[in-house]
C-alpha cells in the first residue's frame, strides 16, 4: 500500500472507522481497500491486525486489513481469498496463476494476476504477509515483452508506469498458441484509445452524493472576483468556440474592446488565444491576464487592436501606468520563435509595457528532467551521490524557476499594484503553471479544497491545457513527444508551497497525490480531452464521473487539520533551492523504506479530537451549572427560554 | 552640491533613521568616489557635529564583564540586501563579547520573547568568533596574527561559529579608535590564550533560584548518581570509586562502571579498560574502551586484552562483539575538514553570492561530505543497536582515547534504545554521563583557547547534535525536546560561561578549579537554562508533538527471548546466532583487536547500508511505539540539512508567515487549550465551568502574518528582514545549462495533427 494512504488519510480512531461504516452510500471499495488510492500493497500480518493503536507509516497495512473487514460487509467477499473487489461496471477480462512479479525491493513473488477493464491486480498469498499489487491500467505508459522466451518457456514483461515506477513480470507462455496470454489482454485494455475502445471512465457509473461537475461555474467564479465591473466585461464571442477552440466559452475582456476587435486580435495571437483576464485584485484592480505569443514574426508584424487591448488592460487599473508582460520562455527561445512566425511584444509597439523573460524551459526539457529523476529514485537510490544525482536531473531547478516566475508575477500584482500579461508560446503549459501558482499566492480562496478545484477547472481545464496529449490517456504511443509532466510539475510547486506554509492550505498532501493518481487512472472524466470544447463534444460531464464527486464526498480524507483561514493574506514563498525539497512521498513512495513517518497532522488530529471531547464535557458542566442556577430561580420566566437547556 | 550633502544629513535629525542610513551610505559612496582626497577634516567635523546630539550608550555588562575598548561611529551593515545599508553605533570589545550598540533606539530587543539573557542577537562572544576578515582596498584578507600589526582595514567581516556574519565599516571613526578596536577584537578573538582568561572565570553571575530543570539532570559527579543509573538499567556491573582522587588515571572519569569480573584496575593506567555505558533489558551491555598501549610485550598485551574481552563477554551469555571505531568511521581530522568545508556554504556575505551558490547547492553540500559523515555515524550506531537488541550480545567499542567517537556512538545507540534519553532531562543526563563525566576533551575539540596547533580541534559534539537532530526530524513525537533546543545547545558550546564545555577531562576540571577558584563549585552548568532564557522562552525547548507515555517510564521486566539463556552453561563460549564473528577460540579475539580489523558485522561488506536494511525493515513493520526502539532511516533522501541551525541568519531563505513555526505555534496553542479544559474538568466545578466562555476561548486566535514573530527562522534572526517583500532570485539566466538540444525544440511537435 503506498505510503501516505497511511496516517493522514486514515486515522486509527475506531470512532472514525465506525462513522465511515455507517454511511451506507459510501463506496466500500474506495474507502476501504484504497483501490482508488492504488498502489503496491502489502497486507499486514496477523500482528498488525491485532494492534489497534498503530498509527504509523505502516498503518496503511492496518487500514488495508480494516478495509478488508469492511469490504466484507459491503461487497460480500472473503478476505482470505484476496479476491478482487470490482468497481461498478468493472469486469474481469483474464487472469493467470503462477505469474512471477519481480519486486525490486522484496525479490521475486509468485502469485496470480488478474486483468479487468480497469486494473491490474496481482496477489501473492504464499508469503507472510501477503503481497498485493493493485493499479489502474491507466498508469501504464509502456508494456513490452523483454527478450525471447527462456528455454523453460518463461517470458518476461516490463511495464513502464507514468507514476514513477517500473514493473516486471515473468510468466510461462501459454502452450496453446491460439490462446491469448494474460499480457496480451492487458495490453488491449491498457491502451483502449489505440485499440478503438473507450476509456473506463465512460463505463464507470458510480453515484456520489455530490456532483463534481457542478463545482465550477465560470460566471459564479467571475462574480466572486467582482466581475463584470466598469472596466471588464464577460464576452460571449467565444460561446461556440469560434474565436478560439481551446479557450472557454466565457472570457473576460476590457469593456473598451469590442468583439469585432477581439476577432482581429485572435488572428494575431498564436492559436487565437487572445489576452483575457484570469484574476483581478479586489483592491488595486490589478489584473492577471493570460494569452499566447503574438505572431510578430521576423518582419515585426503589429496589430493595433492587440496594442489597444493591452493599453486597455493597463487603463483598467488606475493604480499603475505600467504593464508587465511576463514571457515564460527563455529569451533565446522567444527570439527563435520569430523564425516560426511567433515572437514577443516589442517595446516600440507596446509603450508603457515592460517585457520580462522568466527563462522556463519547454515541455521536452521537463520530460527529460523527470525521466532522469525517475532513474535516480527508482528503484534504488545511490547513497553516496544522492544529492549530486538529484541536482543533475535539474528537476528542482525547474521547480525553482517556475515558482520564481509566479512569485515575480504575484509581487508585481500585489506589491506593485500593476497588471500583468503572462504568456509562453501557446499559453497552455507554462502560462497555466504561472498564472495558477500566482493565483494561489495572491488569493486565499484557491488554498481551500473547493477553491483549488475551481482553479484547476478554470486555469487548466477550461483554458485548454492539453491533458490528453500531455498524459496520453489510453494511448500506447509512449514515445509521443507531446507527453510532458507539466501538470505534475505544477502540483509539485503547490506541494512546495504547502511545505513552506503548513497552515495556509486547507488541503493536505493526500489531496494532491490523489489528484495526480487520477490524472493517470482514467477512472474519472475530469482530466480527459484537451479542451472545454472537446469535453462538451464527447459529453464528458454527462457520461463520466468527476474526480471532485469522489473527493467532495469524503472531504475529511483531504483536509489539513492545521489549516487556518486568513482571508486576505498573500503568500510569498521562498524559491531558493535550499528551501525546495524533493517530494519524497510522491516520487519515492514505492520504496518501502521511504515510507513517511507519522506526519504532524496525525497528532494534531488527535489533539483536535481531544479538545472537542473536553469541550463537550465542559459544556455539559456548564449546562449542569445553568440548570442548577435556573432551578434555584424556579418559576422565573427566563427558564423556558434558556438556550443552554436545549440538548444538542 | 557635494558640500551641501553632509549638512543636509546632519541637519535633519528628525527624518527617519533608515533614511539617514541610506544617506549615510550614499555619502560613503561619494567618499569612495572622491577617493582619499576627501579632506579628513570634514569627517572630523561630521563627527563633532554629530556627537552632542547622540546619547552615549553602553552595553548592559554582565557581572564581571569589562570593556576593553570601544569605537564610535561604526557602521554596521545590514545583511538584508545588496544596498550596503547599515546602522551607526558604537562597537565594544569586552572580556566576554564583541557587541554593537546602535545609535537608533531599537524595539526589537525589548519586544521579543525568545531573548538570551547573556548576550543579544547582535553580540558575538569572543569564543564564538571563527574568522575575521579585513577588507583592504576592496580585497578581502583573512586576519591572522601577522596582519594585525599596523594597518587596519576599512571594513571588518566577522564570521561566527554559530554561522552569523557581521560586517563593520571602520572608516567613520577616528583612526586611532578604529585601530584600537580592530586590534582589540583581533587580539581577543584570535590570539592564543590561557584557560583562566576565559570569561567563565571572571563571571560573577549568581545562579538563579529557578534551578528546577538543572536539578532533574543527573550530573554523574557522585557515586549516588551512578548507582541510580545502574539500578535503572539493572546492570550487574561494578561501580569503581577508587579513582576518586585520580590516583588510578587522570584520563579516566572520577567514577565509572566496569564489568564485575575485572578486579585488577592498576595496569596501564586504566587504558583499555572496558567502561560500561548502558545495559539492555536482556542483560547484555554496551562498553567503550581506549586502546591498550601497543608498546607492550606481546604476551602481556595479549593477556591483558583477553582479560578485558573476557570480562565484557562474561557480562552476559559469554558473547561479545567488538568494533574499532577508528577503522570504520572518519577520523577526527576528517570530521574537522568536512565541517570546515560544509560551514562555508552558510557564511554568505550578500544576496548575489547567495543566488550564485544556490544553483550548485546540492552538489556543494555533498562535496563537503558532512551529511555522509552523519549517515555513517548513525549507521554505526544502528549496528551497535542491532547487536544489543536483536542478537543480545555485549558490544565493546574502542578508539584511541575512547572519548570521542565512542561517546558519539554510544550516546546515539542509547537514544535509539532507551526512551528515557529522549526526554529533556534524560538527554541532558546522557550528555553528562557520556560526554562530560565521560571525559570528552571539550576544550581541545572546540579550541576555545585558539591554539595554533589545530590538530585537536574537531566538532565531535556538534556532530552528535546533528545526528540527534536527524532522529528528531524523522521521529518527532518520540522526543520531548525540540530542534530549537538542539540549536540553542549547539550555540551554547561557544558561550564561555558554562563549565560544561570548558575542560578536557574530569581531572582537568577538578585540578583547574582547585587552583583557580578554590571556593567556587565548578561554575554554572549549561543545563541551568534560566541563566540564558526565562521560563517562557524555555517553552520553545519542548516539543509540542511529544507523545507522552501514559504510564510512567518503568522499564519492562526482561522476558527471556531465547531459550538458550536458561540452558546455557555460563562458562562455555557461545557462538552467537547467525553471522557472529566470535568463534570459540580466544585467538580470533586477539587478532581482532590486535590487527584492529573487523569487517562489517553483518551482510555484505561493500554495502553497509544494505546490511542494516533487514533490521530496519523488520523494525518498520512493527507497530509504531515512540517509547521503545527507534531507528533512523538512512537513505539519501531521509538525511536532511539542519535548516534551523544553518539557514537561520540568511534572509534570502526566510519564509515570511511560514515555516515550521506556523505549526509549532498552533500546536502550542492547542495544547494550552487542552490543558485549560482539562483543568476545568479536573476541578469538577461546574460553576467555574460556566464562567469559562468556551467559544471565544476556543476560537483560534488569529495570527498576524507578516509580524516578525512568524518567520521561518523563528525564534532566531528576529530582527532581520522585516520587510514583507518577496525575495526574487537574481541571476536566473545562467542557471540551467542543458547539453542536449531539447531546449531548442519546438513546443508543439504535432501542431498540425488534428485533435483527438
Amino acid at each position: 500500500m503506498h505510503a501516505h494512504t497511511s496516517a493522514s488519510a486514515r486515522t486509527h480512531d475506531p470512532g472514525h472507522t465506525n462513522r465511515n461504516c455507517g454511511k451506507t452510500w459510501q463506496l466500500p471499495v474506495f474507502v476501504c481497500r484504497g483501490s482508488v488510492r492504488f498502489g503496491m500493497e502489502e497486507s499486514g500480518s496477523v500482528e498488525s491486525l491485532c494492534s489497534s493503536t498503530r498509527s504509523d507509516r505502516s498503518s496503511g497495512t492496518a487500514a488495508e486489513l480494516r478495509g478488508k473487514g469492511r469490504a466484507t460487509e459491503k461487497v460480500h467477499m472473503d478476505p482470505k481469498k484476496d479476491e478482487l473487489p470490482l468497481l461498478p461496471e468493472e469486469r474481469i477480462q483474464d487472469s493467470a496463476k503462477e505469474v512471477t512479479y519481480i519486486c525490486p525491493f522484496i525479490g521475486p513473488l509468485r502469485g496470480s494476476l488478474t486483468v479487468t477493464n480497469y486494473r491490474l491486480f496481482f496477489s501473492c498469498t504464499e508469503r507472510e504477509p501477503a503481497f498485493v499489487l493493485d493499479l489502474p491500467l491507466g498508469v501504464l505508459s509502456r508494456v513490452e515483452k523483454i527478450g525471447p522466451a527462456t528455454s523453460r518457456g518463461d517470458v518476461s514483461f516490463g511495464f513502464v508506469c507514468k507514476d514513477m515506477r517500473n514493473l516486471r513480470f515473468v510468466h510461462k507462455e501459454p502452450e496453446d498458441s491460439l490462446k491469448k496470454s494474460v499480457f496480451e489482454v492487458l495490453m488491449k485494455f491498457a491502451f483502449p484509445v489505440s485499440n478503438n475502445m473507450s476509456l473506463f471512465a465512460f463505463e464507470y457509473k458510480q453515484v456520489f452524493p455530490e456532483n463534481g461537475w457542478r463545482v465550477y461555474d465560470p460566471l459564479a467564479e467571475y462574480k466572486r472576483q467582482g466581475l463584470p465591473n466598469e472596466s471588464w466585461r464577460i464576452s460571449k464571442v467565444n460561446d461556440h468556440y469560434e474565436l478560439c477552440d481551446t479557450y472557454p466559452a466565457a472570457i473576460v475582456v476590457p469593456v473598451t474592446i469590442t468583439d469585432e476587435e477581439l476577432r482581429r486580435i485572435s488572428s494575431f495571437r498564436a492559436k487565437g488565444r487572445i489576452p483575457v483576464l484570469s484574476w483581478i485584485h479586489p483592491e488595486s484592480q490589478a489584473a492577471v491576464v493570460r494569452s499566447s505569443q503574438p505572431m510578430v514574426a521576423q518582419n515585426g508584424r503589429r496589430c493595433k487592436e492587440d496594442e489597444k487591448l493591452l493599453q486597455a488592460i493597463m487603463d483598467a487599473n488606475a493604480q499603475s501606468h505600467k504593464l508587465f508582460i511576463f514571457d515564460a520562455r527563455p529569451s533565446v527561445n522567444a527570439v527563435a520563435n520569430k523564425m516560426k512566425g511567433g515572437g514577443y511584444e516589442s517595446e516600440d509597439a507596446y509603450q508603457n509595457a515592460e517585457l520580462v523573460f522568466l527563462e522556463i524551459h519547454n515541455i521536452h526539457v521537463m520530460r527529460e528532467s523527470l525521466r532522469k529523476l525517475k532513474e535516480v529514485v527508482y528503484p534504488n537510490i545511490e547513497e553516496s551521490h544522492w544529492l549530486s544525482n538529484l541536482e543533475s536531473t535539474h528537476w528542482l531547478e525547474h521547480i525553482k524557476l517556475i515558482l520564481a516566475g509566479a512569485l515575480r508575477i504575484a509581487d508585481k500584482v500585489e506589491s506593485g499594484k500593476t497588471s500583468v500579461v503572462v504568456h509562453c508560446s501557446d499559453g497552455w503549459d507554462r502560462t497555466a503553471q504561472l498564472t495558477s501558482l500566482a493565483l494561489i499566492m495572491l488569493d486565499s480562496h484557491y488554498r481551500t479544497i473547493r477553491g483549488f478545484q475551481i482553479l484547476l477547472e478554470k486555469e487548466w481545464l477550461s483554458f485548454g491545457h492539453r491533458f490528453q496529449q500531455r498524459v496520453g490517456h489510453g494511448d500506447k504511443n509512449h514515445t509521443d513527444a507531446d507527453r510532458s509532466p507539466i501538470f505534475l510539475q505544477f502540483i509539485d510547486c503547490v506541494w512546495q508551497m504547502t511545505r513552506q506554509f503548513p497552515a495556509a492550505f486547507e488541503y493536505n498532501e493526500n489531496f494532491l497525490i490523489t489528484i495526480l493518481d487520477h490524472l493517470y487512472s482514467c477512472l474519472f472524466g475530469t482530466f480527459l480531452c484537451n479542451s472545454e470544447q472537446q469535453r462538451l463534444k464527447e459529453e464528458v460531464p454527462k457520461r463520466t464521473v468527476s474526480l471532485w464527486s469522489f473527493v467532495n464526498s469524503q472531504l475529511e480524507e483531504f483536509v489539513n487539520p492545521l489549516y487556518v483561514h486568513y482571508s486576505s493574506h498573500v503568500l510569498f514563498p521562498t524559491v531558493g533551492i535550499r528551501h525546495l525539497q524533493l517530494w519524497v512521498s510522491y516520487y519515492i513512495r514505492w520504496n518501502p523504506r521511504m515510507r513517511p513517518q507519522e506526519p504532524v497532522h496525525q497528532r494534531y488530529k488527535e489533539l483536535l479530537a481531544k479538545r472537542a471531547e473536553l469541550q463537550k464535557r465542559v459544556e455539559e458542566l456548564q449546562r449542569e451549572a445553568a440548570n442548577r442556577t435556573s432551578s434555584e430561580r424556579a418559576g422565573s420566566p427566563t427558564r423556558s427560554i434558556t438556550p443552554v437547556q436545549t440538548f444538542v | 552640491m557635494w558640500g551641501a550633502f553632509p549638512v543636509l544629513k546632519l541637519g535633519s535629525h528628525s527624518i527617519p533613521q533608515s533614511y539617514c542610513s541610506w544617506l549615510n551610505i550614499t555619502f560613503t559612496r561619494l567618499v569612495g568616489m572622491l577617493g582619499s582626497d576627501w579632506p579628513g577634516a570634514t569627517l572630523q567635523e561630521i563627527k563633532l557635529e554629530k556627537e552632542p546630539l547622540k546619547k552615549e550608550k553602553h552595553p548592559d555588562l554582565l557581572p564581571g564583564e569589562v570593556v576593553f575598548c570601544s569605537a564610535n561611529p561604526i557602521l554596521k551593515y545590514t545583511q538584508d540586501d545588496l544596498s550596503q545599508r547599515g546602522v551607526f553605533g558604537t562597537l565594544f570589545c569586552t572580556n566576554f563579547r564583541v557587541t554593537f550598540i546602535s545609535d537608533e533606539m531599537s524595539l526589537e530587543e525589548t519586544a521579543r520573547n525568545f531573548k538570551n539573557k547573556l548576550y543579544r542577537e547582535h553580540d558575538v562572544t569572543l569564543t564564538c568568533v571563527d574568522h575575521i576578515y579585513g577588507v583592504y582596498d576592496e580585497k578581502r584578507k583573512l586576519i591572522t596574527g601577522g596582519l594585525v600589526k599596523n594597518k587596519y582595514p576599512s571594513k571588518m567581516i566577522i564570521h561566527c561559529k554559530d554561522l552569523q556574519v557581521f560586517q563593520f565599516c571602520l572608516t567613520y571613526t577616528k583612526e586611532e579608535d578604529a585601530k584600537k578596536i580592530f586590534h582589540g577584537i583581533a587580539h581577543h578573538c584570535l590570539e592564543e590564550k590561557s584557560l583562566k582568561c576565559l570569561f567563565a572565570f571572571s563571571y560573577e553571575g549568581t545562579t538563579s533560584p529557578d534551578m528546577q530543570r538543572k536539578h532533574d539532570t543527573i550530573m554523574f559527579d557522585s557515586p549516588e548518581d551512578w548507582t541510580k543509573e545502574m539500578k535503572r538499567t539493572k546492570t550487574k556491573c561494578r561501580l569503581v570509586t577508587e579513582n576518586d582522587n585520580f590516583d588510578l588515571s587522570q584520563k579516566l572519569p572520577k567514577y565509572f562502571v566496569i564489568p564485575s569480573v575485572i578486579e585488577d584496575l592498576s595496569c596501564h593506567q586504566g587504558k583499555g579498560l572496558p567502561i560500561w555505558c548502558w545495559s539492555h533489558h536482556s542483560g547484555c551491555a554496551l562498553f567503550k574502551a581506549s586502546f591498550l598501549p601497543v608498546a607492550q610485550e606481546d604476551g602481556d598485551f595479549q593477556k591483558h586484552l583477553d582479560t578485558m574481552i573476557n570480562a565484557v563477554a562474561h557480562n552476559y551469555l559469554y558473547s561479545v562483539k567488538t568494533e574499532d571505531l577508528t577503522e570504520s568511521l572518519p577520523t577526527l581530522q576528517d570530521i574537522q575538514q568536512s565541517y570546515n568545508k560544509f560551514k562555508q556554504f552558510f557564511l554568505i556575505d550578500n544576496a548575489t553570492e547567495f543566488w550564485l551558490s544556490d544553483v550548485k547547492w546540492f552538489s556543494s553540500i555533498e562535496s563537503s561530505g558532512w551529511l555522509d559523515i552523519i549517515r555513517q555515524c548513525l549507521q554505526k550506531a544502528v549496528e551497535v543497536v542491532e547487536c544489543l537488541e536483536k542478537h543480545n550480545t555485549n558490544v565493546l567499542i574502542t578508539e584511541e582515547e575512547g572519548t570521542d567517537l565512542c561517546c558519539l556512538i554510544s550516546s546515539l545507540a542509547q537514544i535509539m534504545l532507551d526512551p528515557y534519553y529522549r526526554t529533556l532531562t534524560g538527554f541532558q543526563s546522557l550528555v553528562q554521563k557520556e560526554w562530560v563525566a565521560g571525559c570528552h576533551a571539550f576544550l581541545d575539540r572546540c579550541n576555545h583557547l585558539n591554539q595554533k596547533d589545530k590538530d585537536c580541534q574537531s566538532p565531535v559534539f556538534l556532530l552528535f547534535l546533528e545526528c540527534v537532530w536527524q532522529l528528531v526530524q524523522q521521529q518527532g513525537p518520540a522526543f520531548q525536546f525540540s530542534e530549537t533546543y538542539l540549536t540553542v545547545l549547539s550555540d551554547s558550546i561557544h558561550v564561555p560561561v558554562f563549565s560544561t564545555f570548558l575542560f578536557n577531562s574530569a581531572y582537568h576540571r577538578e585540578s583547574f578549579m582547585k587552583v583557580e577558584s578554590p571556593l567556587a563549585q565548578s561554575g554554572p552548568s549549561v543545563w541551568d537554562w534560566s541563566l540564558q532564557f526565562d521560563s517562557k522562552a524555555q517553552n520553545f525547548f519542548l516539543n509540542p508533538l511529544y507523545s507522552e507515555k501514559v504510564k510512567q517510564t518503568v522499564r519492562k521486566p526482561h522476558k527471556p527471548k531465547h531459550q538458550r539463556q536458561l540452558s546455557l552453561p555460563s562458562t562455555a563460549f557461545k557462538t552467537p546466532p547467525k553471522k557472529g564473528f566470535f568463534k570459540d577460540e580466544a585467538d580470533s579475539l586477539k587478532k581482532i583487536l590486535r590487527v584492529k580489523r573487523i569487517s562489517r558485522w553483518m551482510g555484505s561488506p561493500d554495502s553497509p547500508v544494505a546490511a542494516t536494511w533487514e533490521f530496519y525493515e523488520a523494525w518498520q513493520r512493527r507497530p509504531l511505539d515512540y517509547h521503545s526502539l527507534l531507528l533512523p532511516c538512512l537513505d539519501g533522501p531521509a538525511i536532511h540539512l539542519w535548516m534551523q541551525r544553518y539557514l537561520r541568519w540568511i534572509p534570502e531563505v526566510h519564509i515570511m508567515g511560514g515555516g515550521s513555526v506556523a505549526i509549532t505555534t498552533k500546536l502550542m496553542e492547542l495544547l494550552a487549550q487542552v490543558q485549560d479544559l482539562k483543568r476545568v474538568i479536573d476541578q469538577k466545578d461546574s460553576s467555574q465551568a460556566a464562567k469559562l466562555d468556551t467559544h471565544t476561548h476556543l476560537q483560534p486566535r488569529p495570527l498576524s502574518f507578516g509580524s516578525s514573530g512568524h518567520m521561518s527562522s523563528f525564534p532566531f534572526a528576529y530582527s532581520r528582514n522585516r520587510s514583507f517583500n518577496p525575495i526574487i532570485p537574481t541571476g536566473l539566466l545562467q542557471s540551467i545549462v542543458l547539453t542536449d538540444n531539447l531546449a531548442s525544440q519546438e513546443d508543439e511537435v504535432s501542431q498540425f495533427v488534428s485533435l483527438v
